[in-house]
Formats: C-alpha cells, sequence, structure tokens
C-alpha cells in the first residue's frame, strides 16, 4: 500500500502542478517540496522491512490475460535508490524555487520534475521487467519535455531532440533485450528472473539478450560511443541538470546493469562490451573535461568519466567491484548534485557559465566558494571525503581485474590516468572560478545567492565529508542493505574504512592526486586565462555521426517516399485499388469463383429492369461526370434509387428508409455545390485526345473493369454459398426478450451496440462542425458570383403580385407547397422516431427526414426569409442530442448496470394509464437530434455561401447574416 | 437473382473506379457515391438473398431462419449514415480548395503547371 502511494504521490503532485496559475512559484514549490518529502518519508518508513534481504512487493492486476501485473517490488537495493531520487528531488525542489525566475511559466516545470520523479521511482521500484521498461521511456520522455523546457532557444531544442533521440533508441533494444529475456524464462517477474541465472547464461540467445540490454543502459547513462547527448542536455535549467543529468536519470543505466549483474555477469561478453564502453567514457569524458569552457560542460564531461567508472566496475565480474560500484553511484549523486547547483548558483549570480570569463568569486559569494571546493575535492578523490572512498575501491578493483599482463598493468595504470584528469578537471573549475582577481567581465555583478539556494548544496557536501569522514557509520548499513539485496548470501567482505596502511591503491591516489595538480599548473602556465579547445580531437565525434546519421534517415524515408508513392491523388488512389484487389483476389483463388451449393432466388424480370436502368445509370454518370454534372448527379441519383429498391426488395425495409433518405440529403447538398464548381468550357469534350490521354483512360478503364469484375465475381461466389453466420440468430433470439423490441436492426443499433452507435452520430456532430468551420472562410470565385438569370427577373413578377401573401420570387408555387409541408413533414419524422424500436423506422430515417424538409425550406424561399422566421440552432442540437444520448446511457449507472444498459419502465398515468417508457427511446430521441442538426449545419453552411456572392451593397440587417451565418436573427 | 445483384454490385464498382481515378473532383465526389453503393450493397449480400423476411419479429416467433440476418443491415445502415457525413465533408474540402487554388483538379494544379 504504501509503496503503491510512493509511486502515485509525485503523479497525482504533478497533475496538480500542471493545473496551478503560470505564476504561482511558492505554491509550486511547496507542492513539490510535500510531494517529495512524503515520498521520501514513506521510503524511509519501509527501511526496517528491506534490511537483511527483506523486500516489500505490492501487485494490482494489469493484464491478468497475458499474465500481467503491476508489481512494485522494493528490496535493498531499490530502497537505495528510491530514497536518492525522492531526497534528491526535495533538494531540487528547494533549489529550483530560487532559480527559476519569475518570467518562467513554473506549472509545466514542476509537473515535468514531479511526473520524472515518478517515473523514476517507477524505474527503479518495478517488480515487472515490461512495466519497468513502461517507466523507463517516461523518463526518456519527462527528460525531453525538461531539457526543451526553454523552447524558444535552438540549443534546448537540438539538445532535447538528441537526448530523445539516443535514449528512446535505446530503450527499444532495451525493450526486445527484456521480452528475450521473458521468454527465456518464461516470465517478466523480476524475482524469477533473477533466479535464473545459469539457465541465462546457457541460453544460445544470451548474446543477443545482453547486447540489447546493455545498449539500452549504455545510451541512459551517456556511455560511449553515446555519450555525447549529455553535453547537449545541459541546455536544461541547471535544477533538471542537477536532479536527471546527475543523480538520478543517467543512473538509471549503470542501475540496471547492476539490478540485471547477478543474472548477466561472468561471461566473457559481459566484459568485454561494458567494462570496455566503462573505460573509454571514463578516459573521453575525464580528458575532454578538462578542456570544456561552460561550467556546465565540464560537470557534464565529468558525469560521463564517472559513470565510465561505474560501468567498468560492473564490467570486471568481481562482487567486490559491484560493492565498489554502488557505493560510487551514490557518491558521485552527492557531489555532483552540489557541483552543478553551485554551477547554478554561479550563472544565476554572475549571467554567465564560462570558464574564461569567471574568475575570483571568492570574495562576493564565499559560502557558494566553499561547497564547490568540497564537492569538488570529492569528486578529485582528495582523502576524508567520500568520492576518495570509492575511487580507492575502483583503484584496488583495476589491480585485480585481470591476469593477462595487459589488463594487470595497463588498466591500474589507465584508471590512474583518468584519476589524473579528474584532478586536473576539479582543480582547474574551482581555481578559475573562485580564485584570482574578481572578475569584471560578467553580465550581472555578482552577488551572494538566496540562501534557500544554497541550502540544498550545503546539505549534500555535509554528506560527502560524513559519509567521507565514517563511511562505515554513515552509509555503510544502507549499503550493505543494498548489496546484500543484488549478491544475496555470497556478499564479499569488505570494509569501509578511511586508512587502511599504505597500500597500492593509496599510491595511485596520491600518484593521481599529484599527476593532476601537474596537468593543470602546465596547462594554466601555457595560456594564461583558461585553456581553450582540447589538443587532441577526434575525426569523427558522436554529435557529428549523430547528425549525420539523421540526415541520412530523413533523406532515406524522402527517396522511399518518392520510390513508392506519389504526391499525386490519383496515382495514390489506384495503388490502393490495386492493393486491395490484390488482397481481395486471394480468397477468390483460394476458394473458387463459382457459384456455391445455395439453392438460388428464382430470377425476377422485374428486378432485371430495375437494374438495367440502374447500371446504365452508373455508367451513364461514370462517362458524363466530367461534363454534364447535372446530368450526372441525376444519374447517381437514379442509381442510389435502385440500391434503395433492392434493399426493400430483400427485406431491408430500415436500410431502404434510410437509404432514400439518405440519397435526398446528399442530391441536395451536391446540388447546393454545383453552383461553386468551375463553369465548363464550351467544347472542350470535342478536342481530339493526346495519345498520352488515350493511353490513361484506356490504363483506367481496364483497372475499372477488372475490379468491378473481381469484386461481382467474389459478391456472387459468397452469396452463392449458405451463410455461417452465427451472430445474427443471437439477436434475434434476444431482441424482444432481452431488448423489449422487435425491429431486430433498430435493437442491434441503439440497444445491443449502441456504444458504436455513440460514436457514430459523434462522428456526424464533429464531421459537420468542420463543414461548418471550413466553409466560414470559404469566398466564392469571381465567376460564380452572378446571380442567376431567373432570380435577376424576380423583382418585376414580384411587383405583379405584391400584397397576396403568398411566396415570392420564381419559386413560387413551391415554396407555396413545402411551407404547407414542413408540419406534415415534422409529423412523419417523430412517427418513424417512435415506432424505430417495433417497426421500419428509427432515430437516423427520423432525423433525415426532418432535415430534409428544414433544407427544402431554405431552397424554395431562401435563406434570409427562413431564418427570419425559423430559428433552429444546429449547434445546440447537435449538442444536446450528444448529451441525451450520454445521458440516457448515463442512467443505467444510477441502477448499478454498465454504461448503456437499456431498461424500461411502466408508469402509472393518471388519464393516460400504465404507459410503456424506455431508456433505448431516449437514446433514439438523442440520434435524431444529432442527426437533424448535423445535417441541417452542413446544408445550411452551404446554403449560405449564396449570400456571400456580393459583399459591397448589403443593406445593414443583412451584414449580420453574412459576417456571421449562424447568429440567428429574429 | 444473386447473379442480377453482383452483376449490378460489379457495374458500381466498375463506374465508381473508373471515376475515382479521374483527375476532376467532382468525378471523384462521384466516383466515390456510386463506390458506396458497390460496397454496401456487398456487405448486404453477405447476409445472402431472403425475400419477404424482414428482421422485425413477429408475435412469439423467434426462430431465426424465419427473418433476414440482421447483422449486414446494422453494418450497412451505419455505412450508409457515415458516408454521407464523408460525402459531404469531401464536397466542402473540394469547395475549399477550388477556392483557394482556383482549379478543380485533384492534385490543386492543372496538369502541366
Amino acid at each position: 500500500m504504501i509503496l503503491t502511494l510512493i509511486l502515485l504521490i509525485p503523479f497525482f503532485g504533478a497533475l496538480c502542478a500542471a493545473f496551478l496559475p503560470s505564476n504561482a512559484r511558492n505554491a509550486e514549490a511547496w507542492l513539490g517540496g510535500i510531494v517529495s518529502v512524503s515520498c521520501t518519508v514513506l521510503v524511509g518508513s519501509l527501511y526496517p522491512q528491506v534490511t537483511d534481504g527483506g523486500v516489500v512487493r505490492a501487485t494490482l492486476p494489469w493484464i491478468p490475460q497475458l499474465g500481467f501485473e503491476f508489481y512494485l517490488r522494493m528490496d535493498g537495493y531499490a530502497w537505495l535508490f528510491a530514497f536518492l531520487v525522492s531526497f534528491m528531488g526535495a533538494l531540487v525542489v528547494l533549489y529550483a524555487r530560487y532559480y527559476m525566475s519569475a518570467a518562467d511559466p513554473v506549472p509545466r516545470f514542476f509537473a515535468f520534475l514531479l511526473a520524472f520523479m515518478g517515473a523514476m521511482l517507477g524505474t527503479v521500484l518495478s517488480g515487472n521487467l515490461v512495466q519497468m521498461v513502461v517507466f523507463w521511456e517516461l523518463t526518456s520522455l519527462t527528460s525531453f519535455m525538461l531539457i526543451a523546457y526553454w523552447y524558444h532557444r535552438a540549443d534546448a531544442r537540438r539538445g532535447a531532440r538528441m537526448a530523445m533521440t539516443v535514449t528512446v533508441a535505446g530503450g527499444l533494444a532495451l525493450l526486445v533485450g527484456v521480452i528475450l529475456l521473458g521468454n527465456i524464462v518464461g516470465s517478466y517477474d523480476l524475482d524469477r528472473v533473477l533466479a535464473a541465472g545459469d539457465a541465462i547464461r546457457a541460453d544460445p540467445r544470451y548474446p543477443i539478450v545482453v547486447s540489447c540490454i546493455v545498449l539500452g543502459a549504455l545510451t541512459k547513462s551517456a556511455q560511449f560511443p553515446f555519450h555525447f547527448w549529455l553535453p547537449h542536455a545541459m541546455a536544461a535549467p541547471t535544477p533538471v541538470s542537477a536532479y536527471l543529468h546527475s543523480a538520478t536519470m543517467v543512473k538509471a543505466g549503470v542501475f540496471l546493469l547492476a539490478r540485471l549483474w547477478p543474472v548477466l555477469h561472468g561471461t566473457e561478453q559481459w566484459f568485454l562490451l561494458v567494462s570496455g564502453a566503462g573505460l573509454v567514457s571514463l578516459l573521453l569524458g575525464a580528458f575532454a573535461a578538462v578542456f570544456h569552457r561552460d561550467m556546465k560542460g565540464v560537470l557534464a564531461y565529468s558525469t560521463i568519466s564517472h559513470l565510465g567508472l561505474i560501468t567498468l566496475l560492473l564490467g570486471m565480474n568481481s562482487r567486490l567491484a559491484l560493492v565498489a560500484a554502488v557505493f560510487h553511484m551514490m557518491n558521485h549523486a552527492t557531489f555532483k548534485a552540489s557541483l552543478f547547483m553551485a554551477a547554478g548558483i554561479i550563472d544565476h549570480e554572475t549571467g554567465t557559465r564560462d570558464l574564461t570569463r569567471l574568475s575570483g568569486l571568492r570574495q562576493a559569494m564565499p559560502l557558494t566558494a566553499t561547497v564547490a571546493g568540497v564537492a569538488a575535492a570529492a569528486m578529485a578523490g582528495v582523502p576524508l571525503l567520500n568520492g576518495f572512498l570509492s575511487k580507492e575501491m575502483f583503484f584496488a578493483e583495476t589491480i585485480f581485474a585481470g591476469r593477462d599482463p595487459l589488463i594487470r598493468f595497463g588498466l591500474p595504470a589507465l584508471a590512474t590516468l583518468a584519476g589524473m584528469f579528474s584532478v586536473a578537471y576539479s582543480l582547474r573549475l574551482i581555481h578559475q572560478v573562485f580564485f584570482g582577481p574578481m572578475t569584471t567581465d560578467t553580465p550581472r555583478k555578482p552577488h551572494k545567492p538566496a540562501r534557500g539556494m544554497l541550502l540544498p548544496g550545503l546539505l549534500l557536501v555535509l554528506a560527502c565529508l560524513l559519509v567521507g569522514i565514517f563511511p562505515a557509520r554513515t552509509l555503510g548499513p544502507f549499503l550493505e542493505t543494498a548489496t546484500l539485496s543484488i549478491l544475496g548470501a555470497d556478499r564479499p567482505e569488505y570494509s569501509l574504512a578511511v586508512w587502511h596502511g599504505f597500500t597500492v591503491p593509496l599510491m595511485m591516489s596520491l600518484l593521481a592526486l599529484a599527476g593532476g595538480t601537474a596537468i593543470y599548473l602546465t596547462l594554466y602556465k601555457r595560456s594564461e586565462r583558461g585553456i581553450g579547445r582540447a589538443p587532441l580531437r577526434a575525426p569523427v565525434d558522436g554529435k557529428r555521426a549523430f547528425d549525420i546519421a539523421m540526415v541520412a534517415i530523413v533523406r532515406v524515408c524522402d527517396r522511399l517516399v518518392h520510390v513508392i508513392s506519389s504526391r499525386r491523388l490519383q496515382v495514390q488512389l489506384a495503388l490502393i485499388v490495386l492493393v486491395t484487389f490484390a488482397l481481395a483476389l486471394a480468397p477468390l483463388l483460394g476458394a473458387g469463383w463459382q457459384r456455391g451449393s445455395m439453392r438460388l432466388t428464382p430470377p425476377d424480370p422485374a428486378f432485371a429492369v430495375l437494374w438495367l436502368v440502374g447500371g446504365a445509370c452508373a455508367i451513364g454518370a461514370a462517362s458524363k461526370a466530367k461534363f454534364h454534372r447535372l446530368a450526372a448527379l441525376i444519374m447517381v441519383g437514379a442509381a442510389g434509387l435502385a440500391t434503395s429498391l433492392t434493399f426493400a426488395w430483400f427485406s431491408a425495409p430500415d436500410l431502404a428508409l434510410t437509404q432514400i433518405a439518405v440519397d435526398v440529403v446528399t442530391t441536395v447538398l451536391l446540388l447546393l455545390g454545383l453552383r461553386w464548381m468551375p463553369r465548363r468550357v464550351v467544347g472542350l469534350d470535342r478536342y481530339p485526345r493526346t495519345f498520352g490521354a488515350s493511353v490513361r483512360r484506356l490504363r483506367d478503364f481496364t483497372i475499372a473493369v477488372v475490379v468491378g469484375a473481381g469484386v461481382a465475381a467474389l459478391a456472387y461466389a459468397v452469396m452463392t454459398r449458405p451463410s455461417v453466420g452465427m451472430l445474427g440468430p443471437f439477436y434475434v433470439e434476444r431482441a424482444v426478450s432481452e431488448a423489449g423490441g422487435r425491429n431486430v436492426v433498430n435493437v442491434i443499433l441503439v440497444d445491443f451496440r449502441s456504444f458504436d452507435t455513440l460514436g457514430e452520430i459523434t462522428v456526424i456532430g464533429i464531421v459537420a462542425i468542420a463543414v461548418y468551420a471550413l466553409l466560414r472562410r470559404f469566398r466564392p470565385t469571381e465567376e460564380s458570383r452572378a446571380i442567376p438569370r431567373a432570380q435577376n427577373e424576380d423583382a418585376a413578377r414580384d411587383a405583379l403580385h405584391a400584397g397576396d401573401g403568398l411566396p415570392a420570387g420564381y419559386l413560387r408555387l413551391p415554396a407555396t407547397i413545402t411551407r404547407l409541408l414542413l408540419p406534415m413533414a415534422g409529423l412523419v419524422s417523430i412517427y418513424f422516431l417512435l415506432r424505430g424500436h417495433n417497426a421500419p423506422g428509427g432515430g437516423f430515417v427520423g432525423g433525415l427526414v426532418m432535415a430534409t424538409i428544414i433544407i427544402v425550406q431554405y431552397m424554395s424561399s431562401g435563406v434570409l426569409w427562413v431564418e427570419s422566421r425559423l430559428r433552429i440552432h444546429p449547434q445546440s442540437w447537435i449538442a444536446l442530442g450528444l448529451l441525451i444520448a450520454a445521458a440516457s446511457g448515463m442512467t443505467a449507472w444510477l441502477v448499478a448496470k454498465p454504461f448503456l444498459t437499456s431498461f424500461e419502465w411502466y408508469p402509472q398515468l393518471p388519464v393516460l394509464g400504465e404507459i410503456h417508457l424506455s431508456s433505448v427511446l431516449v437514446f433514439d430521441l438523442g440520434v435524431y437530434m444529432v442527426v437533424v442538426g448535423g445535417t441541417v449545419l452542413m446544408l445550411v453552411a452551404i446554403a449560405h455561401q449564396s449570400l456571400r456572392r456580393a459583399r459591397k451593397p448589403l443593406q445593414a440587417g443583412e451584414r449580420e447574416a453574412v459576417e456571421a451565418p449562424f447568429q440567428w436573427k429574429q | 437473382m444473386e447473379a442480377i445483384v453482383a452483376a449490378a454490385i460489379g457495374v458500381l464498382t466498375a463506374s465508381g473506379v473508373w471515376l475515382l481515378l479521374r483527375p476532376r473532383t467532382f468525378q471523384v465526389i462521384m466516383g466515390l457515391a456510386l463506390l458506396s453503393y458497390a460496397v454496401n450493397l456487398f456487405i448486404f449480400g453477405m447476409g445472402r438473398l431472403v425475400m419477404d423476411r424482414p428482421p422485425i419479429i413477429k408475435g412469439d416467433a423467434i426462430d431465426p431462419a424465419l427473418y433476414a440476418d440482421p447483422v449486414p443491415q446494422a453494418l450497412v445502415l451505419t455505412a450508409i449514415v457515415i458516408s454521407f457525413a464523408t460525402t459531404a465533408l469531401f464536397l466542402v474540402a473540394l469547395l475549399a480548395a477550388r477556392g483557394l487554388t482556383g482549379t478543380d483538379h485533384v492534385d490543386g494544379k492543372e496538369p502541366g503547371q
């Protein structure tokens, strides 16, 4: 329970943080503080349960069908990391309160910071490997958002993108590795995986598993050759760098390596991959850090180097090395985070992080200088500080790493060399920034930082000192708990004492200190102020390789798109048709397209004539659609009529009704649109075709005929075989008994599958609003603006009939009839709606009938006439309809049934007696309203275009109708 | 009857595909209308052709053999309404494209430009 809470609190806090006002710096900091402190306290309270190898577990069902559980598991090692993450989180929140300026949008910052904290806690506490990968990727995502926090800066965007690409690609590899691991073990459960070490090492897939998992870890921990993203991630605000890029997220990689160390270590491949990457990172990072100008850049490279040290230790296949690695993870987190905080303070108070411009700050900010000095000393490995202890252990391990003389002498030598560089850059950082003459070259005059900003760093440095002086009494027990949970019973003996006598590692430490000082002094003498570029530069560095790879990928994709697709719609459509044809051909060839065994219905001559006409109309429409649009539209309508009669013929009255209603509405819609099409060029159809055009037409004709014949054959083959459908009887048998309706089609739509219908009417509403929005900015082309001839003659005719109370205009007769028809059609539409459950009809048909009669009013009487009398608010109809449909579904909750469960009741009314009411009818009413609203909105939006033809000579009253077509006036 | 319906579906499909591959937007919209008739008939045909047995329960007779298969009908009913919505959207996109580009070619420019 507490475990679940530890994970939930940060995410809940992130959600809260996102909704605070943008200037609420204090509230955000309080929120973040409460979240992280309560996490720390909760984690701390679990400590007694994880000592002596205890494990705290919490499970929630996730995908029971696949045997997946949401499984949180905290042992000593996970505890140590969880504590680090939440405690560091508390310090960073405090620091960020003072670091972030009042102008920064803090809700975004704190929301992502807390979400990151949750993701990181999820990563370390996951007991299910797949679940861990999910949280792992979540840390990449939140890290992306935090690096790109100041997204107006190009370097921030670039750094974020790079970090994201590298770590997410690594995460993908990790997922592959984890899935393979799960396949080998038969479970993703960490307990079972950790118990199956021998099986994993013996499996032939072991090399792939190791490569994938190590790839994930190396990218995350910024190890060679993927180290280049970390320096670019320094574009993030400094609290983020201190938290994510020194203490926690980059540690996720080494965390994982140590987590799976018991089952993966012990092979040559493990040693070469992990130690190799670690050693190169250790040297490369330390070397590059010596020459970097940006304070945060130095720290970033130093982080790469120290993580390299940890990786190297993990790859050594020695239990003692593992202990040293875990120890150094903690030590590095403390001193590096405090150094980042100091760098942030300097940036904040002087306005620059450029080492060549900073100098003598000791005088302006003595306390910061002390904090940074001690932390840097720990980083360099000065005795009596925590960094010294773990580095000492590291040196000791390098001596015993292998018997091969190359490793035996080479590794300690390289380790000492790296130690020297480490001393050199630490010295340089402190000496250049805090010593020498006071700088005058900074954007802001250096001054003391706020106390709250200094406090977190101070606490961390205190920890460095305490651990450094009393290691066995401070960190010792926790380290023991952590290593016990990784290694179990065969934990090695080690001593955390400060003084072990004059040993080889101590000699190496002293040599590193002396050598590092010498390196720095030489370099310092060579160039008086600071050190510019590194003297040795690799011909191809990771960043360049990354850029080249990115450009290459984009180019290849472009080329591919160019080859297999086209920007031209005709080509795309032809491809779609052909691929569909090929897919549909497979069953036809497989099962045969000859007629099946079913007894056929005897042909009816009347039906044959119907389709003779219908087919002729379809072909006619196909040939006339280019130059005779109206004729084509009429012929398509005729083909639709034939379709709808076919539905009626073969026992589908609902379909016939709906098809005919939709056809009417579609035809009206297209008629309204016809006016805005380009005018037909007279005589163009008589020009002789070019050869190319003829070839194209022949090709398309072939495609059309072949596809048509194929579909006909497929339809015939299916229709002549006995039905195998098992779904139909289910609905037929239950329609009356369970849904209380006799029209099975309607019952399916509004009861059994009403959730689908709810989705469908939502689509209609969305489309209607999209149509309306698209047309708002529409202006007809010049050639379409002329008023039709019939309307031009209206004025003279109207004068003749003035005052007789009948409709004006050339559509005098139709207008009169349709006005009389309106109430009748309304009645019919409601009749259809009400009887839909037991007889053909329903909300769709009813709504379409209503919409049709409304639009007919527009057509016969004109927009202005209708809207001055009839006030329909189609948007409200859509909204209300959706609400009614959803609410009718929600009433089921009142009786504790699932959403959209239908039920009926039979209230007694005084005069009418018992009546039958059903929630389904209410749902259908919602459908009806959405269909009316949606259809009317679309049709009226197009009808309104006719008002736009003349913008200038409008009357004052008419202007509103044109400019804001849907503010319906009296 | 099956042969007639199959032939009708074939003719509608062929006309629809032909129009779909034409260069003018109005042709494409007509093609889509014809194609949607064909597809609706095709799906409807999957329930087999049955006469005088609409899926409306009469009395207490709930033997499924007495009624046409309601499932394809329900699917097609949904399809009809949705195809209306897409036609409307396409028409408006067509009009807007015509207003913006000045041409009714599907690629937004006359061939050769």
